[in-house]
């Protein structure tokens, strides 16, 4: 089970209240047994001192609020799409590509639009 | 009711024998993201399996009529309609990308000759008429068969044109579109028992919906708080009760769940029962508030019941008691002592569904590793079971799997630290009569049965 690094997109929890983080340390000394999940919790606090000591439980929910990757703009948006496309889809040619860049293209340069509908797998 | 026979042999003492039927998908093991399936549902007859992936694609299986020959086993399940649902749009005022993923799907009763469902992405839900088409009129005046027209010179004599027998072919056509109501992603959709309504539910809101009115809908619950920084709980899932059609609930995700009464206000921000086990104050951790998020939440087919499902337990609760459940079972509790790593490796958040079976004596939800497990509530019996290709022979009856939490590993036990976690099974769906279940890995649908003999 590999872990990814804490600076990762993906959303980060924050709590308000931290009672369990500072008590952890006190607990090993008052208790012979720990409960696995303080144990876990005592772990975290190890590898990731900072987590828990911004307040603002929030943070996390407004994150998962926003899930998506944001784009600059609709144009951003599309070419990021576009080039997914070619990654996946077979490319044209290379004298189709070498045709947009040098100059403004015409209607008849352009490449056919490729179908975007690919059939289900579940279908095959 | 066909599974009479069934309750029968358990009554008896004989659980259920799953057997492996069928698996739809591709065998490789390079994953396109758009095959991910999201959902999984059966209609309300069991005929028809619905599944949506994150491709914005539902395909539709039928179950095959019932061979005379084959007494052994039910009818298997064939692909019966596919349609690209949802694309993927772009949110100008927000920059952000809106998936086409499709969130959920939900079965319509049938009224007609045709089917209807709604599926939904994170913003629009839209309803699908999906009909078949075995004839077609042949014989016009003015039209040769392939549609281009005759040179009317030509035309002599009028004839009927008459209906003949054409290779069935079935189609989807979206007849409405709930669109722009939604500011937060949508979770659930729930069709009300009046089959004239349903509810929408997003992180903050719930909206009330007419099936034949899309440029309307009005907000029953709302919990977005004046100020943003004070945000503390979002709603994580939504239903109708099945049988009063004035109530409805919705968890949290703080693991709360709050029935609300739509005949006490217009708006239902003050919940008519809240639903919450007390927690014991020295057992609470930095974990204790993420595991207690509820992923799902489903009502038993009787209306008595609902079911719940965080990340480590499933809990049933009895509608007229608010202060715990009367039920709870542990899906995989030997993940506790793994909590660190889950939380690093994100799967802590991943959001399980659960389902019933028919006559709600049997609860199952899905788990890592490609396992899933189930619950008889009478005989307090509970199974895990592995979704795998490698069970393939239709009539055997899968193996048991057990995991093992710590010290010494028996023989065909799995260490904890051996479980692929990349290889959960969220989407879990049973036939509303038989005891047919189907069941979503990454990116195949399988299909068991249980033994008939």
């Amino acid at each position: 089970m590999g872990g990814s690094a804490v600076g990762s997109s993906r959303i980060r929890w924050q709590v308000l209240r931290t009672p369990g983080l500072g008590a952890a340390q006190e607990d090993t000394q008052e208790k012979e047994t720990i409960t696995p999940e303080r144990a876990e919790e005592a772990k975290l606090k190890a590898k990731y001192p900072n987590l828990g000591q911004k307040p603002g439980g929030s943070d996390f929910l407004m994150k998962r609020l926003q899930k998506g990757q944001k784009y600059f703009d609709s144009g951003d948006y599309n070419m990021a799409k576009a080039k997914m496309k070619n990654k996946q889809l077979p490319s044209a040619g290379p004298d189709k590509n070498l045709v947009t860049g040098d100059h403004i293209p015409t209607p008849q340069d352009l490449p056919q639009r490729k179908s975007s509908l690919v059939t289900s797998k579940l279908a095959g | 009711m066909a599974g009479e026979g069934r309750e029968g042999a358990e009554e008896r003492g004989n659980d259920i024998q799953w057997c492996f039927s069928q698996v739809k998908g591709a065998v490789d093991d390079d994953v396109a993201e758009a095959d991910i399936i999201s959902t999984v549902e059966f209609n309300h007859s069991g005929e028809l399996l619905a599944t949506g992936d994150k491709g914005g694609r539902v395909v539709i299986f039928q179950q095959e009529q019932e061979n005379k020959t084959q007494s052994h086993s039910r009818g298997e399940y064939n692909v019966y309609s596919t349609f690209q649902s949802h694309e993927p749009e772009f949110d100008y005022l927000k920059s952000l990308e809106i998936e086409e993923k499709i969130n959920k799907i939900r079965w319509l009763p049938q009224k007609n000759a045709a089917q209807f469902l709604l599926s939904t992405n994170d913003k629009t839900i839209k309803l699908w008429k999906i009909s078949e088409r075995d004839k077609r009129p042949e014989g016009y005046n003015l039209k040769e068969e392939d549609g281009r027209y005759r040179d009317p010179t030509t035309v002599t004599t009028l004839r009927v044109p008459v209906f003949r027998p054409m290779d069935l072919m079935v189609e989807a056509s979206p007849r409405r579109i709930f669109a722009n109501a939604h500011t937060y992603h949508i979770n659930s959709i729930s069709i009300n028992s009046d089959y004239e309504t349903y509810l929408s539910a997003d992180d903050l809101r719930i909206n009330l919906w007419h099936l034949e009115i899309t440029d309307r809908s009005f907000n029953i619950v709302d919990i977005k708080p004046a100020n943003m920084e004070e945000l503390t709980e979002v709603i994580t899932a939504a239903e109708f009760h099945p049988n009063s059609c004035n109530t409805f609930v919705y968890s949290s995700s703080k693991g709360t769940i709050r029935l609300c009464d739509m005949r006490a206000s217009a708006l239902c921000d003050r919940h008519s029962k809240l639903f919450e086990e007390p927690e014991d104050p020295s057992n609470r951790s930095f974990f204790s508030e993420i595991i207690s998020s509820i992923s799902d939440v489903k009502f038993s087919h009787s209306g008595r019941y609902m079911m719940t499902r965080d990340y480590l337990s499933v809990k049933i609760w009895d509608l007229n008691m608010e202060n715990r459940p009367v039920e709870t079972y542990q899906v995989h509790e030997y993940l506790r002592s793994k909590l660190c790593s889950l939380y690093e490796n994100d799967c802590i958040f991943d959001k399980f569904e659960c389902c019933w079976n028919g006559s709600d004596s049997i609860v199952m939800t899905g788990s890592y590793n490609n396992f899933f497990r189930m619950f008889d509530r009478n005989t307090k019996r509970d199974i895990t079971l592995e979704a795998s290709r490698e069970n393939n022979k239709p009539r055997t009856v899968l193996k048991p799997r057990k995991v093992c939490a710590s010290g010494k590993r028996k023989k065909d036990e799995i260490s904890v630290d051996s479980l692929d976690f990349n290889k959960k099974i969220l989407h879990t769906a049973w036939h509303p009569k038989e005891n047919i279940i189907a069941v979503a890995t990454t990116n195949n649908l399988y299909i068991f049965q249980d033994k008939m003999n």
